[in-house]
């Protein structure tokens, strides 16, 4: 037995036991598991407050056109407003080039295994950006339809992407995506006449039965269809969240969702 | 696999919580997780493993309480468990529903060990995930 602390070891180097009792405590914490990266998304949503940028945060499966949306979204407001884009892709800068190519500042996160975008890796490339010159910045997540629905970035707005060639069924196969969208895109709708088993309605029955309630539209980008909607959506969106703002609609449509943080 | 960025969130937290608590050792860690927050549980309990050795939580259990998926419907007012993926009022068939669990990814509360004794307590010896 040790003389010093009394124990049953006999290797004269061990850690002596300390004479009082070990008392077990419990702490109550009740918080988000993410609330480490809901802090540093906290403080982007500040500075985009304060800097008047409205932040638009694109997420689909890869190939949905995000990529192909950005560029006829800038061709179509590049004159009235300055846009910024965050392009996040496992590898490769090809999508920030397509962006740049259009004289738009764009900045690649690169994120090598992770599947998603988070609030520190926003964090390291906003830096980059004279924010108080920028109108909307745009974010093109990771190309997954689960994990970055989880991240908060700071965003004002989730725009979900579902294209007809994916099917009409993914709403409901990827629930957690779906709901998370402010607005749902059906986008190339021009491969209708050939994915004859891809139904509109069936689609976005599938969104309001995972209790998706933000408003659907249809875009055709290379054809321009649905781009006039999809505009005014976001002028809405950038309207509402800077109410001094005074944008005209160019087509009346007033079905829109507010952005919401 | 995001359940690994979202376990190195949750050990973040469980490590101020013990500097603040003077803690060195977790013994026990209750989170609450619902189907639609994205995180599945025996992914989290992978990440668990893989991240936790070093950690104050090296010792510790994870306890992981499955929350149901409820929905308030905003017309008839009722509430109703429902499936993960058809969130529509199972009464009168709507989709306008409110979700009132099922969401949850939370960190309910920790047990700590005041002092740095795992030795002296014996379901140490066999904690798991």
């Amino acid at each position: 037995m040790c003389k010093t602390c009394g124990c049953d070891s006999n290797d004269h180097q061990h850690k002596h036991l300390p004479q009082s009792a070990a008392a077990l405590k419990r702490v109550d914490v009740h918080t988000h598991i993410l609330q480490p990266e809901e802090v540093v998304a906290d403080g982007h949503r500040q500075v985009f407050a304060k800097d008047k940028v409205l932040v638009v945060n694109l997420m689909s499966s890869p190939g949905a056109g995000k990529t192909q949306l950005l560029e006829n979204t800038i061709q179509a407001l590049k004159d009235e407003l300055t846009i910024a884009v965050i392009e996040g892709d496992l590898d490769t800068e090809n999508d920030a080039q397509r962006i740049r190519r259009h004289g738009i500042q764009a900045e690649q996160i690169t994120t090598g295994t992770a599947c998603h975008l988070d609030a520190a890796m926003i964090a390291s490339v906003l830096p980059r950006f004279s924010l108080d010159n920028i109108d909307i910045l745009f974010i093109e997540n990771v190309g997954n339809l689960i994990c970055p629905a989880c991240f908060d970035l700071g965003q004002d707005a989730n725009v979900v992407l579902l294209s007809v060639p994916e099917g009409d069924d993914k709403p409901e196969k990827y629930p957690v995506m779906f709901r998370a969208a402010d607005l749902m895109l059906i986008t190339k709708t021009d491969y209708l006449p050939i994915a004859t088993e891809f139904s509109i309605s069936r689609a976005e029955h599938s969104f309001r039965r995972i209790g998706g309630s933000a408003p659907v539209l249809e875009l055709a980008a290379p054809l321009d269809r649905g781009m006039s909607e999809w505009i005014d959506w976001l002028l809405f969106a950038y309207a509402n969240k800077f109410s001094t703002l005074s944008v005209a609609s160019s087509s009346g449509h007033t079905d829109t969702s507010h952005a919401t943080p | 696999m995001h359940e690994l960025s979202i376990c190195q969130n949750l050990l973040e937290q469980v490590e101020q919580i013990a500097a603040r608590n003077h803690a060195r050792c977790a013994t026990r860690i209750v989170l609450s997780i619902g189907p639609l927050s994205g995180v599945v549980d025996p992914l989290l309990r992978q990440a668990f493993d893989l991240l936790r050795p070093g950690s104050v939580a090296e010792h510790a259990d994870l306890d992981i309480q499955a929350c149901p998926v409820v929905v308030l419907c905003t017309d008839c007012d009722k509430e109703s468990e429902v499936p993960i993926n058809q969130l529509v009022c199972p009464h009168c068939q709507r989709w306008q529903t409110t979700l009132v669990s099922g969401d949850e990814l939370l960190l309910l509360h920790i047990e700590f060990l005041t002092q740095d004794q795992p030795e002296n307590v014996n379901h140490l010896e066999n904690a798991h995930v």
